[in-house]
């Protein structure tokens, strides 16, 4: 089943519907979510017209290159996108109430409480005056007012394979991976309901980052939070995720349930990023396949498709228009005119 | 070059750095070579001493002991003179373009700095041409000559590092994980440049990467760094289709790979438990042994020495 677009399909009003929690709601939906920031160079533009959505207890992976966007989506689904520069436009349902419409401690509330997000480099987003255990209670306090804070700590900290002696310890006292971990151990400390990991794995050693991923499944299926993984490494999202979203330029260009993706991805995009990866079975004598130029500048998208300047099939009507997304084969969708039609045809 | 000698041969090199809490033994006792015209994968964790391996052997660091031969001599005896023409012959690309670019000059004086510093080019007309020879070598577009490191992507900035690099016409050049800090579809340009590079100039490659899959890909041998120490060392093929030693297994295991089949994958994927230990004063015995799976009681007593499993394939491991 795909739960990206499902709700696109269903209704367009389940704002009102989602209230009495229909258990086959989705968890998030995004609609139409457009980003930009006001800048002394032009107006990028971050997020252009995003639809996204996410079932409770699924696991998405959200992929892209740096500059997709992925990171400023997630940061408008915490509301917090600076305004100004930024300004942001759409509507984001969480558990059916639109997030951009909440008062500031309602926002204060959701955020840690019902979504938490662990961010991508571990030697930043960590308080350096702070212990650990300090930073992982202070989380406690703001969001679960019952529980005892300290205990929390050291058990948020066991769990995620920390003894709980080093909560005494400041971040530059802790490894990376040790680090990522407390950026994990804080994020769930009151278990939320959406977990949004921003490249968890990225600033890690592959070891460590086995651990790491295998701790985000135990801990996923354990509390049933759902995911929203963030992550240019395919490997990782076919570790984890139930489904994937594919973003280039502010857009998604792909989505449909892991192994229908994986196993024949439509779009020349995607396409792309699965061969420009060297494999472990891969051959080495071979060259990789690299898609030509660049991810285009933010400021200046072009018109119609946006990946048509760098795309192999493009026509001229690629670059009129782009084709919007369509359900190619039944929870596969895709926003290309002319998609592959199987991973042998093409260039 | 003399008969067959290898480029470069690193004897029982050493690398202990004094901190706070003991001896830290970056590197400790490595040996290894590399035929001239071939790469030599340097894999393993962060804080395994590759980096510092990479930055011995172009003599930008002093050992603690051992020794380094460059076309049979010792780098580390040098006099002035053979060490600035050994310095030419032995170039490095760092990691991280964004850090190890001054930001301050545009990219014509980047690539230019290698060539006014070692007096290259005979006036300004030369070093232009070189420059704009260089820049198209490593596929920089020539209207970005004027442009500064802040205004360009990733990838072309590792371009200018990799520029840089050529400069001298280098015999030797250590690549200190050059697409770590690379989007994929920008990795894979780089990793297509390295290798035409290659094939066209012959260059050595000492390339150090904790990216099993690059490695495997741009390597014609590979050498698994834990803990200061190769623990296993071997052709490429053989290394990542039959690798003997638990680390190297563990390693492999756990790449995340775009197959499918997960519960294949979990049955094979083996998961260490902890951290790399600290490199300050390592017990003796195995240092893999703490976290190893298959760990006996004489792992924690005894070290062991690479020894040769397979005819070419080297492991330091007692049950291989």
């Amino acid at each position: 089943m795909n739960a990206v677009y499902q709700t696109l399909q269903t209704s367009d009003n389940s704002a009102d519907k989602a209230t009495d929690r229909d258990v086959s709601a989705p968890l998030l939906d995004i609609r139409n979510l457009f980003v930009r920031f006001y800048t002394d160079t032009g107006v990028v533009h971050a997020v252009n017209g995003l639809n996204l959505s996410l079932s409770k207890g699924k696991s998405l992976g959200f992929v892209g290159e740096t500059g997709a966007g992925k990171t400023t989506t997630a940061l408008a689904t915490l509301q917090l996108i600076p305004s100004p520069p930024g300004e942001m436009k759409g509507e984001i349902f969480f558990e059916g109430r639109d997030v951009m419409k909440m008062t500031e401690p309602e926002k204060r509330a959701f955020r840690g409480g019902k979504i938490a997000m662990i961010f991508q480099d571990p030697m930043t987003s960590l308080n350096p005056i702070m212990t650990v255990e300090e930073q992982i209670m202070e989380m406690v306090e703001l969001h679960a007012a019952a529980v005892n804070p300290r205990e929390r700590a050291r058990e948020m900290l066991t769990l995620v394979g920390i003894r709980p002696e080093r909560g005494k310890d400041y971040p530059h006292q802790l490894s990376g991976g040790m680090r990522q971990r407390v950026g994990i151990a804080i994020a769930l400390a009151c278990e939320p309901d959406l977990l949004i990991a921003d490249e968890p794995t990225t600033a890690l050693d592959v070891t460590i980052q086995a651990q790491v991923i295998d701790l985000i499944k135990k801990l996923q299926s354990s509390v049933r939070t759902s995911l929203l993984l963030i992550t240019h490494d395919l490997g990782i999202v076919a570790e984890i995720c139930d489904d994937v979203a594919i973003m280039y330029a502010g857009r998604l260009v792909e989505a449909a349930d892991l192994r229908q993706l994986y196993k024949r991805p439509l779009h020349p995009y995607t396409r792309g990023l699965f061969d420009a990866v060297p494999r472990l079975d891969s051959d080495p004598n071979e060259k990789l396949a690299v898609i030509p130029g660049l991810t285009p500048d933010p400021t200046n998208l072009p018109e119609g498709c946006g990946f048509s300047p760098r795309c192999p099939r493009a026509r001229p009507i690629c670059r009129e228009k782009s084709c919007g997304m369509r359900e190619y084969e039944p929870g596969h969708f895709v926003d290309c005119h002319f998609p592959l039609e199987s991973r042998g045809d093409g260039q | 070059m003399s008969g067959d000698l290898p480029l470069l041969d690193v004897r029982n090199l050493k690398k202990y750095f004094k901190v706070h809490e003991g001896i830290l033994h970056a590197v400790d006792d490595v040996s290894l070579s590399i035929p001239q015209g071939l790469t030599l994968g340097l894999v393993g964790e962060s804080g395994c001493g590759k980096s510092t391996l990479g930055r011995l052997v172009i003599g930008l660091l002093d050992p603690t002991g051992g020794d380094v031969f460059f076309k049979g001599s010792s780098v580390f005896t040098f006099d002035p003179r053979e060490k600035s023409r050994f310095r030419r012959n032995a170039q490095i690309v760092f990691q991280d373009p964004f850090s190890s670019l001054n930001p301050r000059m545009s990219v014509f004086q980047l690539i230019a700095e290698p060539l006014l510093i070692n007096k290259a080019c005979r006036g300004r007309k030369e070093v232009a041409a070189r420059v704009r020879e260089l820049m198209d070598t490593v596929g920089l577009a020539e209207r970005l000559v004027t442009s500064f490191p802040h205004e360009l992507d990733g990838g072309r900035r590792q371009r200018i590092g990799v520029a840089r690099a050529l400069a001298l016409n280098p015999d030797f050049i250590v690549l200190d994980e050059p697409v770590s800090a690379l989007d994929v579809c920008i990795q894979a340009q780089i990793l297509n440049l390295l290798g035409d590079l290659k094939k066209e100039y012959g260059y050595t490659y000492l390339f150090i990467s904790h990216n099993l899959s690059v490695v495997r890909y741009v390597s014609d041998e590979v050498a698994v760094m834990y803990l200061g120490q190769v623990v296993e060392r071997s052709g490429n093929r053989v290394l990542f289709q039959d690798p003997v030693h638990p680390y190297t297994q563990a390693l492999l295991s756990a790449v995340p790979t775009v197959d499918l089949d997960r519960e294949a994958k979990q049955k094979k994927r083996i998961i260490l438990e902890g951290d790399v230990p600290s490199p300050v004063d390592p017990p003796p015995g195995c240092r893999f042994a703490p976290r190893c799976f298959r760990r006996q009681e004489r792992c924690s007593l005894e070290s062991p020495a690479l020894a040769e499993v397979k005819p070419g394939h080297f492991a330091a491991c007692h049950f291989p």
